[in-house]
């Protein structure tokens, strides 16, 4: 669970992890330490400030390098909202977020479609299985070029669509992509908020987490 | 003393009011800049004319040259200082106040830092409040903001302030600075911020400028309370032509803490260090100082031609974020002696506060304070509000650890000055002090005015305008149609438009926000144990009854916690009101502290804090007197609180409560004539504890399936929402012996709205009954529509169109 100046929702993910069954364990921006994990989840937030761009900077933090480096050996990593705009940055995941169409910050709880189950977050859910997940993003509309799109797709590297609603503007209505391997995965929108009918519209969001645990080793 | 403190407050020059003006323009040709010693029959200084009088190092005014230059002009007018409080300072010191004492002093003395309007009707707050009242209040009146015990070690502080000015002069930066002004009153108490929620009023929904102040307000919490990962959970949005050119924009934040963690702002131990953390302290944010300086209209901000920055201060919320997480860590590291947050009057506000609460003197080196301006001259250090600044007592073994605390999270931390012996407040620049002050004269001891009371004889006129001859809907059709025009009218309609632009899940404690009556938040993950908190006011009530209207807000806030199955513990409130110069303004403020205070004292629950905004009007016409009161509550377990509308199918409906003939400020009177006239509800306190203990009861023992309750719009209005939030209509007759106009759009209090499964509707009705609480029976929930006997069912698709669409159209279509 790395933690960036700014970043907002890390600790509703070290919770979200919890409740799936694992232990949370705190990683900073500056240290070029990921302190043993078996998988990274990069939360939400506006790290620094979502300054020159969201995830710009963020993307460069010493902590990024061993994150990236991790990617490439096959560690499981989820980047949500501001996660996966770090993730786009860093080139571990393909297209970019944009300024929502309709301007506006948009909190909503929002129906999504699962698209792919082969990936190490989204096992434990069902293919086209529809799930509520709060959305809360200003800069959250997936954009990418046709060639990229038409890759994406073909893959199955579509992992998350947005239902009912295309909030703000997403091309093909993606909420989530995933890296070749699918160990990568980036979503807009927010599993971690859940995981508890209490706090959150459904609990449907803690397959997420529960799906890593049976691929990370 | 004073119910409501300058502390944090943000200010900007009062008489801006109704004016677009974005700086104070002085009255009279401005007194140039001080050059230097002076002979002291030299002749008057005039307007700045050539680049040498932008040289700051002629301008500095010390305290030598005060007793050199004795007889000097100052602009104590235009600083808004009255010929008799700049005659009182010169007693005080014994000479005349160099500039920057001059700025200190007016700024410290203004209506906004002083309440010195205020102060003797706020006295009453403390004369009502019993023993019993005190025994849950950890620190009150007085400080930063109030603190309750709410149990397992828990405390929770709350406050509401006020940043209406700026809000109409600049509506984005005016509200992000509103929200980071008072997360920072709330960080300043030890605590962390754990939630907001935000009181709002503007002019008319369709009026020509209400647009830009509306997206601009909204734009400006979101991006500021989104960005600091505070859940928005509550608030009110109230459209009024009064408030056309003066909204108001009210920030309410709440935090929580362990009980021995609470920081009191005070600076003492000899020797200590006084630290200044956070931004830079820069050119914004100087309002009416700006006098005392020179003024040029070209160049940036670091030039030496400086250029003239807005009276409306900058927010950058990662900054705060930043420094909210750092706060935390210094707090729980046991490195903090004293702490005060820099909002209103900057610098001057937080030395001259922290030395006068404390017990010895301050010396302060101004040379010290980070500056991201050059040639910025000590009166302007001094009241800079730039934002996300915050000044810490800290002793000198601790020094090195707050630095490297301070470090890790990259925020500037400088040592600027020390606790003394003595009980000077004397701060350095350059070497020579140009501030030598009792701290005590500055920060507690300001002015005090008993202004004039007088009621209007036009009070009689509007109490005599009744609504009884108003024409009203009879038939079936005619029924139906009001429902629906109401549900759609600006007041009434959904706020979705405006609270899905926050970020309401953030934290992840949050159990209920808007449209719920009261916003929820988990306090205790283990125990479940939170906080609810609803802030209320209907101006309508208080301007035909100051006293009544201000206990109907207190009762409604007090309502919508009971109704989410809360305790209600404490109040905090947040006065908006129109000119203290005018006596009738004077007595609507009078009514409304007494209507306070005294319900309090007959719910048993304090006021721990609260904020004074006076000169809320346009021209010489006052905003309608807005007091709103915020009610926090507590619930042993988030889990059992209870969900706002119908949740299930086939569940009883009941109205808890008795229904009059009430129209006086009614929603409908407003919205169907454009009347306000007569009498407020009839507002029984001991009707509305009855009921609040009536609901905790059931709640507890899980008795509810939903409530809601009965407030502006009546009963059709509760009805509308509680089918479109819960998303399934009902099957419902009103009360036979009640006229179905009256039944469904009187405005009575003490009255909810619950669902109950119906094996367990006996058990509630004998409830009630033993409570003293008045039950009616009015159908079951299920169906496509709201079904009211003898009206044409309404299908929850033509409501929600009517009840959703008001916002999008007026303000430009959601993202979606």
């Amino acid at each position: 669970m790395i933690t960036f100046p700014g970043t907002l929702d890390d600790a509703d993910a070290a919770r979200a992890v919890r409740y799936a069954g694992a232990e949370a364990v705190a990683l900073w921006h500056g240290d070029h330490d990921l302190r043993g994990v078996a998988a990274v989840v990069v939360p939400g937030g506006f790290s620094y400030g979502d300054y020159l761009r969201a995830g710009a900077i963020a993307s460069l933090a010493p902590i990024m390098s061993e994150v990236v480096a991790a990617a490439g050996r096959g560690m499981p990593v989820l980047g949500i909202c501001n996660g996966f705009q770090i993730l786009c940055e860093a080139g571990l995941l393909p297209g970019a977020l944009v300024r929502n169409k309709g301007l506006h910050f948009v909190c909503r709880d929002q129906r999504l479609r699962v698209e792919s189950t082969a990936t190490a977050w989204t096992s434990a859910l069902r293919n086209s299985q529809e799930i509520v997940v709060p959305l809360k993003s200003g800069e959250g509309r997936f954009v990418a070029d046709a060639a990229t799109l038409e890759e994406l797709e073909g893959e199955g590297r579509v992992v998350f669509r947005y239902v009912g609603v295309n909030p703000n503007g997403a091309a093909a209505d993606i909420a989530g992509v995933s890296s070749v391997d699918g160990r990568v995965v980036g979503l807009m929108p927010h599993p971690e908020h859940a995981v508890d009918p209490l706090t959150g519209p459904a609990r449907e969001g803690l397959a997420v987490f529960e799906s890593v645990l049976r691929v990370a080793v | 003393m004073s119910a409501a403190r300058a502390t944090g407050g943000r200010r900007v020059a009062p008489r801006s009011v109704g004016s677009t003006a974005v700086t104070p323009v002085p009255a009279g040709p401005p007194a140039g800049p001080p050059a230097g010693p002076r002979p002291p029959a030299g002749p008057p200084a005039g307007p700045p004319t050539g680049i040498d009088s932008l040289r700051p190092s002629a301008q500095v005014d010390t305290v030598q040259h005060a007793t050199t230059d004795p007889d000097r002009a100052q602009p104590h007018r235009e600083l808004g200082l009255k010929d008799d409080e700049y005659g009182r300072i010169r007693e005080i010191l014994g000479r005349r106040p160099t500039d920057a004492e001059l700025a200190m002093y007016a700024v410290m003395w203004s209506e906004h830092c002083s309440y010195k309007s205020s102060k003797v009707h706020l006295g009453y707050f403390g004369r009502t409040t019993t023993t019993q009242m005190h025994s849950t209040m950890l620190a009150g009146i007085g400080e930063n903001a109030g603190v309750v015990d709410i149990g397992d070690g828990w405390a929770v502080t709350f406050k509401v302030e006020s940043h209406n000015h700026p809000s109409y002069v600049e509506p984005y930066q005016g509200a992000a600075t509103g929200v980071g002004g008072i997360v920072r009153d709330i960080m300043a108490m030890g605590a962390r911020p754990v939630a907001i929620a935000d009181p709002l009023r503007f002019g008319p929904a369709d009026g020509p400028d209400t647009r830009r102040v509306l997206a601009g307000v909204v734009a400006g919490i979101g991006g500021y309370g989104n960005s600091l990962g505070l859940p928005n959970i509550g608030g009110e949005v109230v459209f009024d032509p009064s408030y056309a050119g003066n909204p108001l924009v009210n920030a309410l934040c709440i935090g929580t803490m362990r009980v021995e963690d609470l920081h009191l702002a005070f600076a003492s131990g000899t020797g200590n260090k006084i630290i200044l953390f956070g931004a830079r302290t820069g050119l914004d944010g100087i309002g009416g100082v700006s006098v005392l300086a020179s003024e040029t209209f070209d160049g940036d901000e670091g030039g030496k031609g400086r250029k003239k920055l807005p009276s409306v201060q900058v927010g950058d919320p990662f900054t705060e974020k930043v420094l909210i997480e750092c706060c935390l860590e210094l707090f729980h590291a046991g490195l903090v002696v004293g702490i005060q947050d820099l909002g209103g009057a900057g610098l001057s506000c937080a030395t001259s506060e922290l030395a006068s609460a404390g017990d010895g003197g301050m010396r302060v080196d101004l040379d010290a304070v980070p500056l991201r301006a050059t040639g910025m001259t000590p009166a302007e250090i001094l009241s800079s509000e730039s934002q996300e600044r915050m000044c810490a007592v800290v002793t000198p073994d601790d020094v090195d650890a707050f630095m490297a605390v301070c470090a890790r999270w990259d925020t500037i931390a400088t040592v600027i000055g020390e606790v003394t012996d003595g009980d000077r407040l004397v701060i350095d620049w350059h070497g020579e002090t140009v501030v030598d002050v009792p701290p005590r004269t500055v920060a507690h001891d300001g002015p005090v005015y008993r202004r004039p009371v007088r009621r209007s004889d036009a009070q009689d006129v509007l109490v005599a305008d009744v609504p009884d001859a108003l024409p009203r809907p009879t038939a079936p059709s005619e029924l139906r149609a009001e429902v629906l025009r109401m549900a759609a009218s600006p007041n009434l309609c959904s706020r979705a438009w405006i609270t899905d632009q926050y970020d309401r899940y953030v934290r992840g404690n949050t159990t209920s926000a808007q449209p719920a009556d009261a916003g929820m938040v988990r306090v205790d993950e283990e125990s479940g144990r939170g906080v609810a908190v609803s802030t209320d006011c209907n101006a309508r009530f208080v301007a035909l009854d100051p006293y009544v209207g201000t206990q109907l807000a207190l009762a409604e806030a007090y309502r919508n916690v009971a109704t989410s199955g809360a305790v209600p513990v404490a109040v905090t409130n947040c006065l908006n009101f129109g000119s203290p110069e005018d006596p009738h303004v004077m007595w609507q403020f009078e009514q409304a502290v007494r209507g306070l205070a005294d319900g309090c004292a007959q719910l048993g629950i304090p006021v721990t804090g609260g904020n004074v905004s006076f000169y809320n009007q346009t021209g010489d016409r006052p905003i309608l007197p807005t007091p709103v009161v915020g009610v926090l509550g507590v619930i042993d377990d988030v889990a059992s609180g209870v969900p706002s509308g119908f949740t299930r199918d086939g569940d009883t409906v009941l109205l808890l409560g008795d229904t009059r003939e009430e129209f006086g400020g009614s929603e409908w009177a407003h919205v169907v004539h454009g009347h306000l006239g007569g009498r407020p509800p009839t507002v029984d306190l001991d009707a509305e504890r009855r009921l609040a203990e009536l609901l905790a009861d059931a709640s507890v023992n899980g008795l509810l399936t939903g409530a809601h309750d009965l407030s502006d719009g009546g009963l059709a209005q509760a009805l509308v929402e509680a089918c479109l939030v819960g998303g399934r209509g009902a099957e419902l007759r009103l009360e036979p012996q009640v006229d179905p106009f009256v039944a469904l759009f009187a405005e009575s209090a003490a009255r909810v709205l619950v669902t109950v499964a119906p094996d367990r509707v006996e058990d509630v009705r004998a409830r009630a009954v033993a409570a003293g609480v008045p039950v009616h029976t009015l159908g079951v929930t299920g169906g496509p529509a709201l079904d009211v006997e003898l009206i044409p069912a309404l299908g929850l698709e033509e409501l929600r169109s009517a009840w959703e669409s008001t916002l999008p159209s007026l303000f430009g279509d959601r993202a979606t």
